[in-house]
């Protein structure tokens, strides 16, 4: 169920996101997560550098802003000054799986006791709609105008398939943000990656698909199409690594 | 009473940080002051502390912002290459008003340079290292026993300035052994009420960034950044005034061209010349007064650096040019002889009887 009033961990202040843009919904998932697990007065939230660069408005969270691809390595820092607080990064996918792509990996690598929630929109949002090292083969964007090339930009970077061949990682889960079945789904692997954390599990990280329409050009409508058309099954939804489960399902 | 004991340079360094407080580390290895993150990698879980080897010097700094922001005294320590892919950290702790310990054991560039200890990261470290308007306190010890102490002062001015305090050492201070008093300090405590602890549903949260949009609200906030470091400049310049009394000829040096200059003029005194040495141990803030009040005597200025001319700009700025100063550099690694900065003193000493 994903409740209809405002999580208690977000404030009431409206969100600079575009119209049909889904990062709006995951910061509330985040948020929902943060509410069920009763963990608001604990939690510290790092912003990236990218759109959600103001996230630290929207929730009612102790939060800082990390340089370009480096809330892993503020993360570090923070969850080891004070080991009982819960740290998590919001990151986009620029930030991430370009110029932070080191600080994520060694991050997962150590087994870092924090949770990342990772915005893939296949695109860099903030600067105007950049290729990002996850834009789609073919893809057109403001520096690929002839569309992505594989002969001169090679192909996407599958953050979740890289990151689970790590063996200390605790969970590694793709998601969508483009349905209500796959919000739901979301919703669950949000909360699942806070909880590792409050368990003590170790990394958790949640890659969540979300749409960009300005910058894909789309109407709302079409960006949810376009994800489930082209986006998903370039990115296969699913439980990567779970070191607490058998991994099962692809759903 | 603390007991003597011979220590490393770099030992020393790591041990004040412990004695003032400092129980996290961050940092990645690099030749001349691996010794550093040696010896807290052994110490720090002995007192409770954290000691992580990063995955590379941005990581690394990038955890001292995180451990800051955590009211947390942290430090990170490297050389100069290290320092460099440092730089992006330091601006966003300075952007952030965060406190933090940086070492710096210079050795010589540029690129990857050699391993031999340089004063070539003058400019980098006194004019902040980073892109934006910024400074960082830097510290400049010339003896085991100030690698300690300094180490211990950094991090209280740190912590009450709000701003990053880099201790600017060389090679050689790093790796010689001399005797050392540690005693424990009574560090300054300064509350942090903007920590990121969790609200813990008790207070207003809190948000550390260095990111402000409108142009009014960031330039308020870089104008009361200037008015701490104007009280900075104020209250905690420090130097060394060596034979400075009735000095002609005033040597200006810092670290381990402090003491090859000391000698040198101890050499000079004894031939008759009267030369003096000003030691700056606060290179930003820099003595500008204490040279500005020298020039009214002195007729002459060396800057004794194992850099190409940084730190004379400084002097020249200090004096605004009303007396000649003269660069006396090795550089490349290579340290100067009191010898030849004694023959740098007879030929200015030469040049006033002529
Ligand atoms: C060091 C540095 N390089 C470049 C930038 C410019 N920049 C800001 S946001 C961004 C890309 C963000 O894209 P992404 O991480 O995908 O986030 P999105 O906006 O798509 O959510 C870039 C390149 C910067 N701020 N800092
Ligand atoms: S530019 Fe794209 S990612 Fe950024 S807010 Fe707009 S739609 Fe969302
Ligand atoms: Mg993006």
């Amino acid at each position: 169920m994903i409740a209809t009033n405002r999580p208690h961990a977000m404030t009431a202040a409206q969100t600079h996101y575009c119209p049909g843009c889904t990062h709006g919904i995951i910061h509330r998932l985040v948020g929902e997560a943060i509410d069920a697990l009763g963990i608001e007065g604990r939690t510290i939230g790092i912003a990236p550098v990218g759109c959600a660069v103001l996230a630290y408005n929207y929730f009612n969270l102790d939060m800082t802003v990390a340089a370009h691809g480096r809330a892993p390595a503020v993360a570090t820092g923070l969850k080891r000054a004070n080991p009982e607080t819960i740290v998590f990064t919001y990151q986009g996918d620029g930030d991430l799986a370009s110029i932070g792509m080191a600080e994520a990996v060694h991050a997962a690598a150590r087994g870092e006791n924090i949770t990342i929630i990772f915005v893939n929109n296949a695109v860099y949002g903030m600067t105007g709609g950049q290729m990002a090292p996850t834009s789609l083969p073919g893809q057109v964007t403001q520096t690929s105008p002839y569309g992505r090339n594989e002969a001169q930009c090679g192909l996407p970077v599958k953050v979740c398939e890289m990151l689970a061949q790590l063996d200390a990682p605790e969970y590694i889960a793709r998601v969508a943000a483009n349905s209500v079945k796959n919000v739901l789904a979301a919703k669950r692997a949000i909360e699942k990656a806070f909880r590792n954390q409050v368990e003590g599990r170790g990394f958790s990280l949640v890659e969540v698909l979300s749409t960009c329409p300005t910058n894909w050009g789309k109407t709302p409508k079409d960006a949810l199409k376009w994800m489930e058309s082209d986006m998903i099954p370039y990115y296969p939804l699913g439980v990567y690594k779970d070191r607490s489960a058998v991994v099962t399902d692809r759903t | 009473m603390a007991e003597t004991v011979l220590m490393k340079g770099n030992e020393a360094l790591a041990e004040a940080a412990v004695l003032a407080g400092c129980r996290y580390y961050f940092g990645y290895p690099i030749t001349p002051q691996t010794e550093i993150g040696a010896y807290l990698a052994r110490r720090m879980p002995q007192v409770g502390g954290v000691f992580l080897q990063a995955e590379s010097e941005i990581a690394a700094i990038h955890m001292v912002y995180g451990a800051s922001a955590a009211g947390k005294r942290v430090m990170t320590s490297s050389s100069s290459p290290g320092i460099s892919l440092k730089s992006e950290g330091l601006s966003y702790l300075a952007g952030s008003d965060l406190p933090a310990l940086v070492v710096n054991v210079q050795r010589a560039g540029p690129g990857l340079g050699g391993i031999q200890p340089s004063q070539a990261d003058y400019m980098q470290a006194t004019r902040g290292g980073g892109h934006g308007d910024f400074r960082n306190i830097v510290l400049a010890p010339a003896s085991v026993q100030e690698m300690a102490s300094l180490t211990m002062r950094g991090f209280d001015l740190a912590d009450q300035y709000r701003m990053t305090a880099m201790i600017l050492a060389d090679g050689t201070i790093g790796q010689m052994m001399e005797p050392v008093t540690l005693e424990t300090p009574t560090p300054t405590l300064v509350e942090k009420p903007w920590a990121l602890t969790g609200t813990q549903g008790k207070r207003e949260k809190n948000i550390i960034t260095s990111l402000y949009l409108s142009p009014t609200e960031l330039e308020k906030k870089n104008l009361s950044r200037f008015a701490r470091y104007a009280a900075v400049q104020q209250k905690e310049t420090e130097y060394e005034a060596f034979c400075m009394d009735d000095a002609q000829i005033c040597l200006v040096a810092y670290g381990i061209t402090a003491r090859v200059s000391k000698n040198a003029v101890a050499a000079a005194r004894a031939k008759g010349i009267r030369a003096g040495l000003i030691r700056p141990i606060t290179l930003w803030p820099f003595p500008t007064e204490a040279l500005r009040q020298a020039a009214k005597t002195v007729r002459q200025f060396l800057s004794v650096e194992m850099s190409m001319g940084q730190m004379m700009t400084d002097i020249e700025l200090a004096i605004r040019c009303t007396r000649p100063v003269t660069l006396v550099s090795r550089v490349g690694g290579v340290i100067p002889a009191p010898e030849e900065v004694l023959v740098a003193i007879e030929r200015a000493a030469n040049e006033e009887a002529t």
